[in-house]
């Protein structure tokens, strides 16, 4: 079984394939469509609550806002989570210098996880939220109707049995092969990830230990355990377009994440502001978090630093803009943005307002969706038998890259400046209007963003039209 | 980076340094938990309270409102609606639901029976308990 060199492939094609250097490497092809096409689900959703911000009443009561919008974070989170699934498969034979534990293993999961991603977004849309609680067991064990963590209880315990069959089959490879610097942050990364999420079975009465351990999987996640993950897919994806010596590369890596985690982990505490916790979190969130971006510029300059320095010029320049774009946005989104509202005496007034969906939506972008797109560029080619797309694919694919990065700004921008409405109007003021009558005052904010949104759409579209074209290779 | 600066070095301080702050982050977490029931001294978590959560969180109303600044951003803060508007306008306002105004945006009908209604207004007085530390900077939420 360890030397799974005659284990079943998924596509038949690949038996051929000179251009990945492991056969159950290509395992990881079928997540990365999965996470396409889930992807383009997320954002038909986002279009829906982005049009309800203004047109209330569309769709209403087939699709209310608050449906859809579990949707739109849930399809988010799971694409993601399929991308780094994909990029786990890929990554850690390369590294590890061997066939997968079990290819089969491998596709079965899959098809598990699609198959309960599915029925979970079918019961959302299908079913009274209530309804969908009570036969699934929410009763047994309330965890439901918490942002992020709205799947019911039996989806909980699929996504931890997925999770742990994952791990499971990259651990085992990873023990038996070549142990490197990336693999291993990968692999902490990845672990970490199913570790934290076991705090979405935590759910007190008390709502101030609620909430503060639903941080345990919402902060910990993106600021903590994931930032891992994707240094790694980043490092590795440097190593290979760039050519620079890996020594340098592991070792950006590990100053990078050391930096995420001295800052990140007591930067929870820029969310133990206001929610019943004692008063000292307000010092100790506002200074460490207040550092969470160092990490983040690291990021950049690790990336353009490395494509400067680089030996070799690889003919899938996609690949490297979607490394820098990474490098720029995860730092524009999660550092700056997310440096607006951390201090907790700025916090006090932006608090839940527009200004943490604008972070909130610069950030995942930036740093999450950019990096699985940045991992499925790059081997993407490899796993359809070729170094790289042809020029012509790969100049669409960069015209999408700016299309989906700039409507990504003109969101952000538009949420922004909704919020610095919504705060003056509506905390800042001495005579405060009420949450609706300010709203009124924001539409034109929220129109910029639908039509930014639609731009998304159309760059959205033009990436999936990449892969289907054709046309002489680049040399 | 100086060629001194070895990556093993670099790897060292990843290990010790996210160790170190996540025990010192361990032991800021049992002493807020311990904390917590003097500081919010004042919320009472009743029977009714805790069946109420359940009602919240089965309806997702976090999926349109925020909670003491936490869920999404479509419709008023309700951390202290129990403050704003009291329990019976709150009743009533559940049961009037939809307003099917045009254009408006809409709330569903959560069909809840009298008790039901009860428990979610003791979940939102409690909610209003909590001490925030001054949260939100007026009654607007
Ligand atoms: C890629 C990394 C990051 C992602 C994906 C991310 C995402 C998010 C999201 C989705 C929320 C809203 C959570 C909710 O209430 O539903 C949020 C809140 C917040 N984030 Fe981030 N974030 C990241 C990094 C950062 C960094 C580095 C900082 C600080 C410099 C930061 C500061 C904040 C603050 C202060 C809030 C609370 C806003 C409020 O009080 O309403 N974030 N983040
Ligand atoms: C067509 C483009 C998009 C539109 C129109 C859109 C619209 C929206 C809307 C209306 C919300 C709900 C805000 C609220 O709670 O009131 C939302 C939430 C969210 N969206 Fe999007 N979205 C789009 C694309 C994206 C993309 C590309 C990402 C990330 C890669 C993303 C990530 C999120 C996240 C993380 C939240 C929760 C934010 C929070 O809790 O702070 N969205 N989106
Ligand atoms: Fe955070």
């Amino acid at each position: 079984m360890s030397n799974a060199t005659v284990a079943p492939l998924p596509a038949s094609k690949a038996t051929v394939n000179d251009q990945i250097k492991y056969r159950s490497q290509a395992v990881a092809k079928p997540y990365f469509v999965a996470a396409i096409g889930l992807f383009i689900g997320q954002i038909l959703f986002g279009l829906i609550i982005g049009l309800q911000y203004f047109k209330g009443d569309f769709l209403f009561p087939a699709i209310p806002f608050g449906t859809a919008r579990m949707v739109h974070t849930n399809l988010l989170i799971v694409w993601l989570l399929f991308g780094f699934m994909g990029a786990g498969y890929f990554l850690i034979p390369e590294e590890c210098e061997r066939e997968l534990y079990s290819p089969k293993l491998a596709i079965i999961t899959f098809w598990v996880f699609l198959v309960a991603g599915a029925l979970t977004i079918v019961g959302y849309l299908g079913l009274p939220y209530n309804v969908l609680a009570h036969i699934t067991g929410n009763d047994l064990l309330p965890t439901m109707g918490r942002g992020y963590l709205e799947q019911p209880l039996i989806t909980k315990v699929g996504i931890v049995l997925v999770a742990l069959s994952f791990l499971f089959n990259l651990s085992m490879t990873l023990l038996s092969g070549r142990k490197t610097s990336i693999s291993i942050v990968m692999m902490l990364g990845l672990w970490g990830l199913a570790i934290f999420f076991l705090f979405s079975f935590v759910n007190p009465n008390n709502l101030v230990l609620d909430k503060y351990f639903w941080w345990w999987v919402v902060h910990l996640w993106v600021e903590g355990v994931w930032e891992l993950i994707m240094g790694a897919m980043l490092a590795f994806v440097l190593v290979k377009v760039t050519g620079v010596d890996r020594e340098i590369i592991e070792k950006w890596l590990y100053l990078i994440i050391a930096m995420t985690l001295i800052t990140g982990i007591i930067g929870t505490g820029h969310h133990y502001f206001w929610i019943g916790t004692p008063g000292y979190w307000q010092l100790l969130g506002s200074i460490f978090s207040a550092l969470e971006p160092v990490p983040f510029f690291m990021m950049t300059v690790f990336a353009f630093n490395m494509v400067k320095r680089r030996r070799r010029e690889h003919p899938n320049q996609a690949a490297t803009l979607w490394a820098l774009g990474t490098g720029v946005m995860s730092f524009l989104g999660a550092g700056v943005w997310g440096f607006l509202g951390t201090l907790s005496v700025v916090n006090y007034y932006t608090h839940g307002t527009q200004l943490t969906a604008a972070h909130g939506h610069m950030a995942f972008y930036g740093a999450y969706a950019m990096v699985v797109l940045t991992m499925i560029s790059y081997t993407m080619p490899l796993l359809r038998g070729r170094e790289a797309n042809s020029a012509a694919a790969q100049k669409l694919e960069k015209t999408a890259f700016w299309v989906m990065t700039l409507a990504i700004v003109g969101i952000t921008l538009s949420l922004t400046a909704a919020a610095v409405t919504q705060v003056s109007l509506q905390r800042l003021s001495a005579s405060p209007l009420s949450f609706m009558e300010t709203q009124q005052h924001i539409m034109p904010m929220y129109w910029a963003r639908f039509g930014f949104g639609l731009c998304f759409f159309t760059g959205l579209m033009m990436y999936v039209t990449s892969f289907f074209v054709t046309g002489k290779r680049e040399s | 980076m100086s060629a001194s600066f070895t990556k093993s070095t670099a790897r060292n301080i990843f290990y010790g340094g996210s160790v170190f702050f996540f025990l010192i982050f361990l032991g800021l977490t049992v002493d807020t938990t311990m904390a917590v029931p003097s500081h919010n001294a004042k919320a009472q978590l009743t029977d009714a309270a805790v069946r109420g959560k359940k009602i919240w969180e089965t309806r997702n109303c976090a999926g349109c409102h925020t909670l003491i600044g936490e869920g999404a951003f479509f419709a008023p803060e309700l951390g202290n609606v129990y403050v704003r508007r009291g329990p019976e306008f709150i009743k009533g306002w559940m049961k009037a639901m939809p307003t099917n105004v045009p254009g408006r945006r809409q709330m569903p009908q959560f069909n809840l029976n009298d008790a039901q209604l009860d428990d979610l207004v003791a979940f939102l007085k409690y909610s209003s308990q909590i001490n925030t530390n001054n949260w939100p900077p007026n009654i607007e939420g």
